[in-house]
């Protein structure tokens, strides 16, 4: 079972600013693992790096019991990593039986408990079969027995348990609502103090807000997690990811003054943003306005985000709207700002810098007008007066439209004056 | 001396005096057959009665001789008899059969259609409604008609001496209006302000079209709505939502009915011309059929306008070419017309250099600092003090009505003590 070793050709050395897959995958266990190898295999568009996932991810499933994926995993690698990878028909057979024993003992015993009525056997036979199914593979089973322990919770301890496993699964199955529903239930329980539990916590809410595209909600989760998180909850995210998901959710939605308090003062977050270098040097070069070297930053992770199982969707938008950010940033402290001298700062074109700012006027994210003619940008301070006025004149006659359409209708609902329908009159 | 000529006898003995009038209005009233087996003779009948003097009789006498076919002699005569007869009439007389009134009127308007002179029929309509109307805030059954004949004439000015008195009392008694008259008067009214392009007003008069009460959805009210989401998306770019108190029944079935007009707004929105363009042309049948293919021609125009406009927001300079490319239009050239139009017309403030193709946005150069802008203040705030007081008048009326406090009265508790909210004298009003 030592493949890793044995297949020393992996594609590491090949790709400098590709992903070194065997030092990602060292940072995670269990589930999340296989899921993030297999996720690297399925979007990465080199054939290198997808075989060489997909090598770990089958090495990683040995180790565990889950046919099914197992199966699943030789068809992808379909012979491409010579006769080690193929299907081991022995060994799916054997965990099979093993498996199908395992389930009749554990539920003979369930039943056992049930007929005595032990709460706390039945809840620690329901978790085992949870555990079972988990481990298989079959994560609605799993969710169902771990959701079936709640009603048998005496302490805390269990409910908090209860809640940490089916968040665990439900992350795996995407159902980010009932992430959140559990964080909640686990917050809401009382005596919590482990703070690794706590921080277990955060970054699950984290990804659930994430996932729903709140992004200045995740970013205050995440900047929140506290550091003794570590590799704790490496069935579910590394320190590094918090780091990340934390650093960029944070710069798309945080302003100016919650960044730096937030973010660049949390002396709790920058133990995070020590791991990741790349994101703590992009945001301190966004809050100090050097924005090509950010952007440069950005650009250079932006192929290893893409190839995050959590990330990958929001990159986009996350992106841009720290641009939009950026750009608001850049042009607020000025009067008149030359085209020419912001586009080198954005590494970008005149024509497209225009564009872009032409957009963020529209929406009103800037006060400013274009100068197409000399590429200057003027900042516009709105005439309070003359907006005054408008504003006068236009509530005044909607004032006098409405009124008179009230006075109207009351007087035509006074004589009952409906139009009624040509059927029922005679 | 046979029926008739007694009857004559009597209008002409019975028109004098408050009581006699009154009187001769029963007498009239019960005189309906007689009038209509001697419709023959009327005219020799008519010849003798004065218009002004004994306005009740020659208003029953010219409803009955109206009343069966006409041929275009008759037709013509019938023109010249009831105008005159409109214009002269004694209006004290006349209210006393509001329903006979408006059976004449509308005689005269089908008259002028039918002989293709809707013209010859607006003056006299005009005198009736003023007539009829115990003040101008009262709706008639006329107004309908007399706006259909200035739409049908094009004559849209002259519809506006009427128009523009705002109406507020419905009254079916003294006006014998039904709720098919006022909907129509929305209807016709909204599309003389389109012909003026008053946009604003439009929308108002399609808006009351909408939301009238009503307990089945109608003609009137669908095509109101047609040409209210046109006319609003020339005006605002956009449909605003119903508001609240319209009739469940148009929230409900309003919107299958009208989903040609729907898409196009919602395309407009994207700003698109080529789009808009695109779903006009798919529905053209629709928008012909009703009728508004040239409103759907101007939502058109007013989206490169909007598009322009947007421009203005955003540059302070910008090429005649970059103009053309992000607002779809041609060529530099066809830019340039629509800013110069756009200009002229006040809808932006700009400059345009000729020598380097480039146009300068300027911003509004309203200072809100001149005489007309102050005088304009003060009509407006004349105006919404008027309003005002009628409104309290109106809340005066509505706390002192019977019905409106025996309903308030079974939910709240009478006021035995509370002399401070109510005043006594209402209950000892009552």
């Amino acid at each position: 079972m030592d493949g890793s070793e044995n297949h020393g050709r992996g594609p590491t050395g090949a790709t400098p600013e590709q992903i070194d897959v065997e030092s990602y995958a060292s940072l995670y266990s269990g589930h999340t693992k296989i899921a993030r190898l297999h996720f690297i295999a399925d979007h990465s568009n080199s054939r290198n790096l997808e075989l060489e996932a997909l090598r770990m991810a089958l090495d990683e499933i040995r180790k565990g019991e889950n046919t099914v994926l197992f199966k699943e995993c030789v068809e992808k690698i379909n012979g491409r990593l010579g006769p080690g990878y193929g299907l081991d028909q022995e060994w799916i057979d054997t965990v099979e039986r093993r498996a199908a024993q395992r389930q009749e003992k554990l539920e003979m015993e369930l039943n056992g408990y049930r007929t005595n009525l032990i709460k706390e056997s039945i809840r620690m036979g329901y978790n085992d079969l949870g555990d079972f199914h988990y481990a298989r593979g079959d994560l609605q089973q799993a969710f169902k027995c771990y959701v079936r322990t709640r009603d048998y919770c005496t302490t805390s301890k269990h409910i908090i348990a209860m809640c940490l496993n089916v968040i665990l699964v439900s992350i795996e199955l995407g159902h980010f609502v009932h992430v959140s529903n559990y964080v909640s239930k686990a917050d809401q329980t009382p005596d919590v103090q482990d703070p690794v539990v706590l921080a277990k916590l955060k970054c699950a809410a984290g990804l659930a807000h994430l996932e729903s595209k709140k992004y200045k909600l995740a970013a205050r989760k995440f900047v929140d997690t506290n550091f003794e998180l570590g590799s704790n909850y490496s069935d579910v995210i590394a320190p590094q990811d918090v780091a990340t998901y934390g650093g960029l959710c944070a710069l798309a939605s945080f302003d100016r003054a919650e960044l730096k308090s937030k973010v660049i003062d949390n002396i709790n977050f920058r133990n995070f943003l020590e791991l990741v270098p790349e994101v703590r040097e992009l945001i301190h070069d966004f809050y100090a306005s050097r924005y090509a070297s950010c952007l440069g930053y950005l650009q250079k992770l932006k192929p290893n985000l893409l190839l995050d199982i959590h990330l990958y969707d929001h990159v986009e938008t996350l992106y841009e709207q720290i641009r939009h950010k950026a750009l608001i940033q850049y042009t607020n402290p000025f009067i008149s700002v030359d085209l020419n001298t912001m586009a080198s700062a954005f590494k970008t074109s005149v024509t497209g810098l225009e564009k872009e700012l032409a957009a963020l006027i529209t929406e009103n994210q800037i006060q400013a007008r274009i100068d197409s003619h000399n590429k200057i940008l003027y900042a516009r301070h709105a005439d309070q007066r003359n907006t005054t006025f408008q504003r006068v004149l236009q509530t005044g006659s909607d004032f006098q439209r409405e009124t008179r359409a009230m006075l109207l209708r009351a007087n035509l609902m006074r004589q009952d004056f409906v139009m009624k329908g040509n059927r029922k009159q005679p | 001396m046979d029926a008739l000529d007694q009857l004559v006898a009597q209008v002409q003995a019975l028109s004098g005096s408050e009581q006699d009038v009154a009187h001769l209005s029963s007498l009239l009233k019960q005189a309906d057959e007689l009038l209509r087996t001697h419709a023959l003779r009327l005219p020799f009948s008519l010849s003798s009665l004065h218009p002004t003097k004994h306005s009740l009789g020659y208003l029953y006498l010219l409803e009955a001789q109206s009343s069966g076919t006409l041929t275009r002699e008759q037709s013509d005569s019938f023109l010249a008899l009831a105008s005159s007869f409109l214009t002269v009439c004694a209006p004290e007389q006349i209210r006393l059969a509001p329903d006979k009134f408006n059976s004449v009127c509308r005689r005269l308007r089908d008259q002028a259609m039918h002989l293709h002179e809707p013209m010859r029929a607006i003056l006299p309509l005009q005198c009736a409604i003023r007539k009829l109307q115990p003040s101008s805030e009262y709706l008639t059954a006329i107004h309908a008609d007399y706006l259909q004949m200035c739409l049908l004439s094009k004559c849209y000015k002259a519809s506006l001496s009427i128009l523009e008195d705002d109406i507020f009392e419905i009254d079916q008694k003294k006006t014998s209006l039904v709720p098919r008259d006022f909907l129509l008067y929305c209807y016709y009214g909204g599309m003389i302000y389109i012909g003026l392009k008053k946009f604003s007003k439009a929308l108002e008069f399609f808006q009351h079209a909408i939301t009238a009460p009503t307990t089945a959805l109608n003609a009137i009210t669908i095509a109101a709505f047609g040409k209210y989401v046109l006319v609003s998306l020339i005006q605002n770019g956009q449909v605003p939502p119903f508001p609240k108190y319209t009739p469940a029944v148009v929230l409900r079935n309003l919107k299958s009915c009208v989903q040609d007009y729907l898409d196009l707004a919602n395309l407009y929105a994207s700003r698109n011309i080529a789009e808009v363009k695109r779903c006009i042309t798919q529905h053209e049948e629709v928008f012909k059929n009703d009728n508004n293919l040239g409103l759907a021609k101007q939502v058109i125009a007013s989206l490169y306008k909007r598009n322009i406009q947007r421009l203005t927001q955003t540059y302070l300079t910008l090429s005649l070419q970059d103009i053309a490319n992000t607002v779809q239009l041609d060529d530099e050239k066809d830019a340039e017309l629509h800013i110069l139009q756009m200009i002229k017309d006040g809808d932006i403030f700009a400059a345009i250099n000729q020598k380097d193709g480039m146009v300068s946005f300027q911003e509004d150069p309203e200072q809100y600092n001149t005489c007309d802008m102050t005088q304009r203040l003060n009509n407006e705030i004349h105006h919404i003090v008027c309003l005002a007081k009628k409104l309290t008048w109106v809340d005066e009326q509505v706390s002192c009505d019977h019905a409106y406090l025996s309903k308030i009265g079974r939910d709240r508790p009478r006021y035995d003590e509370d002399f401070d909210l109510v005043p006594q004298k209402i209950y000892t009003n009552i």
